[in-house]
């Protein structure tokens, strides 16, 4: 790949999870290293199951301050319940107070509380990882419970892996996205040079990549397709191909329906380090398919 | 009752539960709260009677009546307002719609204008009440869109609601979920299943609602979620089995009670078992 200049970025996403786009990026990473790998399905992180990473550098992570109200201060006039928009204040018996779950963190009530009741609380959010995995660097993540911006999050995640590859002069970051077309999307979409969307050759699996396709051009992001499980329904799988013609958007790779992907999870390993089997070798062209991709994209 | 289907993230089979769920319910409202990827109506092919755009507010300012004075910018805790000069940028993509900075103006130089987060419908499915919506191709935020379908479908009045709710333990999830008597946690057993059941059981107790677990593709992998279940004191509800022939049903797009009839009285036990649970606690 290039020698010189920044590294180029691919990202993995699928219109909803359980695609096996997790299992796809872990066998990227196997036959890429070493490569910089960034899990930025914060919501639910899973590819340090299969690469299991050595944590080096542990960084807290800050959501939004939220709101909380001052009982001694509070007289009950309950105008913050009025302004508030979100119908986070909880009133009961006479004692008002913020429902943490759902406060946006707006402030509108700190701001107009008469009697000055309101404050905030900083909030741990999570954590990402800086950790060194079998396959080179890996920047990872775990949000909290219930937390929110996973955008901010996936973006402090990005950006630490852009800078250890440049620190460790890798030209390459893998990206494994979240689901859907969110928020956290987005912030994973940012700065891709390549997008990879695995789907999977079924109904629904056609609707999400149709949804994903349009995200991608909406952010003038070239995207690839793998499809996944294509021997399932092989009308569909056909569907997809008429569509993604249609669509310029380049088939890769299909891989047929097989528990192997399963059976490697259970042994925490990547794909094309499991025992060879044939979606092992199946990825291992649609990977020489990538690199040869990535030599056109300047 | 209202019953919400989560799991850690996607791929588990919520839908697929959700969808046999209601149709073993008989009337009941189903709501598809994954507005990111709705997919339900797939299995359903409801006979769609409304449609309905959603909005959240935006500002809007005069110009004429702005003294750039920058307090809208200073209240809004989202960087979506930016003052220059007399004139001010609204960052649309970035607002949460609180309305503070319309409170702060004191020329009173903002409006509230609509934008448009996403479209729902909804109609029936047999005698399914079925409601879904699709966030805006670009919109960041799920949350407002869920918020504005679940007011839509009322789901918290009717008798019997199934929620379908979005992947994830984040923002989305907890908006959908929120509200429900019961959550089912549909998951799979390999190691990304357990891990994510963790984080969503984690999730559901902070909300304060009781969970028991739909274990699908039982037989794939291996028995971590059993023993999770049981050190947990978790029910496992149902085992769906690993089977080919519900995946292959699943690609046409042929909800799991077709592929599978004998799974009915399964899930008829399910709805007993969390109503008996909920009449008694
Ligand atoms: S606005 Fe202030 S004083 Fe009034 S109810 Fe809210 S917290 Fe209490
Ligand atoms: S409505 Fe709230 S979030 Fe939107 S611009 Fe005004 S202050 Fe900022």
């Amino acid at each position: 790949m290039a020698e010189t200049g920044k590294a180029k970025t691919i990202t993995i996403i699928s219109g909803k999870g359980g695609t096996g786009k997790t299992s796809v990026t872990a066998a990227f990473a196997s036959l890429a290293a070493p490569v910089v790998v960034a899990d930025c399905d914060v919501d639910a992180a899973n590819l340090h199951l299969l690469l299991s990473p050595e944590v080096e550098k542990s960084v807290d992570f800050y959501a939004m301050p939220i709101a909380r109200i001052n009982q001694d201060l509070c007289v009950g006039c309950g105008l913050c319940n009025d302004l508030c928009r979100y119908d986070a204040i909880v009133i009961q018996d006479d004692n008002y107070s913020v429902d943490p779950l759902a406060c946006e963190a707006c402030l509108v009530c700190k701001e107009h509380c008469p009697e000055q009741a309101i404050y905030t609380v900083e909030r741990q959010a999570g954590y990402w990882f800086l950790s060194q995995a079998r396959t080179g660097p890996m920047v990872h993540a775990s949000l909290g419970i219930a937390q929110e911006n996973s955008g901010k999050l996936v973006t402090e995640v990005r950006k630490a892996a852009a800078d250890v590859a440049e620190e460790e002069k890798l030209d390459l970051v893998l990206v494994d996205g979240p689901p859907g077309i969110g928020c956290a999307v987005m912030a994973s979409l940012t700065g891709a040079d390549l997008v990879i969307a695995v789907t999977e050759a079924t109904q629904s699996g056609l609707k999400d990549l149709i949804r994903v396709n349009d995200l991608c051009n909406h952010f003038k992001i070239p995207i690839h397709i793998i499809v996944n499980k294509c021997d399932l329904n092989p009308e569909v799988t056909q569907t997809v191909r008429k569509w993604a013609q249609e669509a310029k958007a380049p088939i890769i790779g299909e891989i047929p329906y097989d528990t192997d992907f399963t059976k490697a999870m259970i042994e925490a390993k990547t794909i094309v380090e499991y025992k060879s089997s044939r979606i092992g070798d199946e990825l291992k062209n649609i990977w020489n398919t990538v690199l040869e991709t990535m030599k056109s994209i300047a | 009752m209202h019953i919400a289907i989560a799991s850690g993230k996607g791929g588990t089979g919520k839908t697929t539960v959700a969808v046999a769920l209601a149709r073993v319910m008989g009337s009941c409202v189903l709501v598809d709260c994954d507005v990111e990827a709705p997919n339900a109506h797939l299995f359903l092919n409801p006979d769609v009677q409304n449609t309905q755009d959603a909005y959240v507010m935006i500002p809007e300012v005069d110009d004429g009546k702005c003294t750039g004075c920058g307090e809208c910018s200073r209240v809004c805790q989202f960087n979506a307002l930016a003052v220059l000069g007399k004139s001010v940028l609204v960052f649309n993509e970035l607002c949460h719609g609180c309305g503070g900075c319309v409170l702060a103006c004191e020329p009173k130089a903002i409006t509230e204008g609509g934008r448009l987060i996403g479209t729902m419908q909804w109609g029936k499915a047999g005698n399914l009440d079925f409601y879904d919506a699709k966030l805006r191709i670009g919109e960041p935020m799920s949350p407002p869109l869920i918020k504005a379908l679940k007011r839509q479908a009322e789901c918290l009045e009717a008798k019997n609601t199934i929620l379908d709710c979005p992947p994830g333990t984040t923002c989305p999830m907890v908006e959908a979920v929120g509200g429900a008597d019961y959550c089912i946690l549909v998951t799979e057993p390999t190691p990304f299943g357990l891990h994510d059941l963790n984080m969503a059981y984690q999730a559901v107790q902070q909300m304060d609602i009781p969970a028991g677990v739909i274990l699908n593709r039982a037989g794939m992998g291996d028995d971590c979620i059993q023993e999770y279940c049981k050190a947990n004191g978790i029910p496992i509800l149902l085992e769906i089995p690993h089977s080919r022939e519900i995946a292959e049903g699943y690609a046409a797009g042929k909800d799991i009670l077709s592929s599978m009839p004998s799974l009915e009285d399964g899930f008829k036990k399910v709805i007993n078992t969390i109503s008996e649970g909920l009449n008694n606690g």
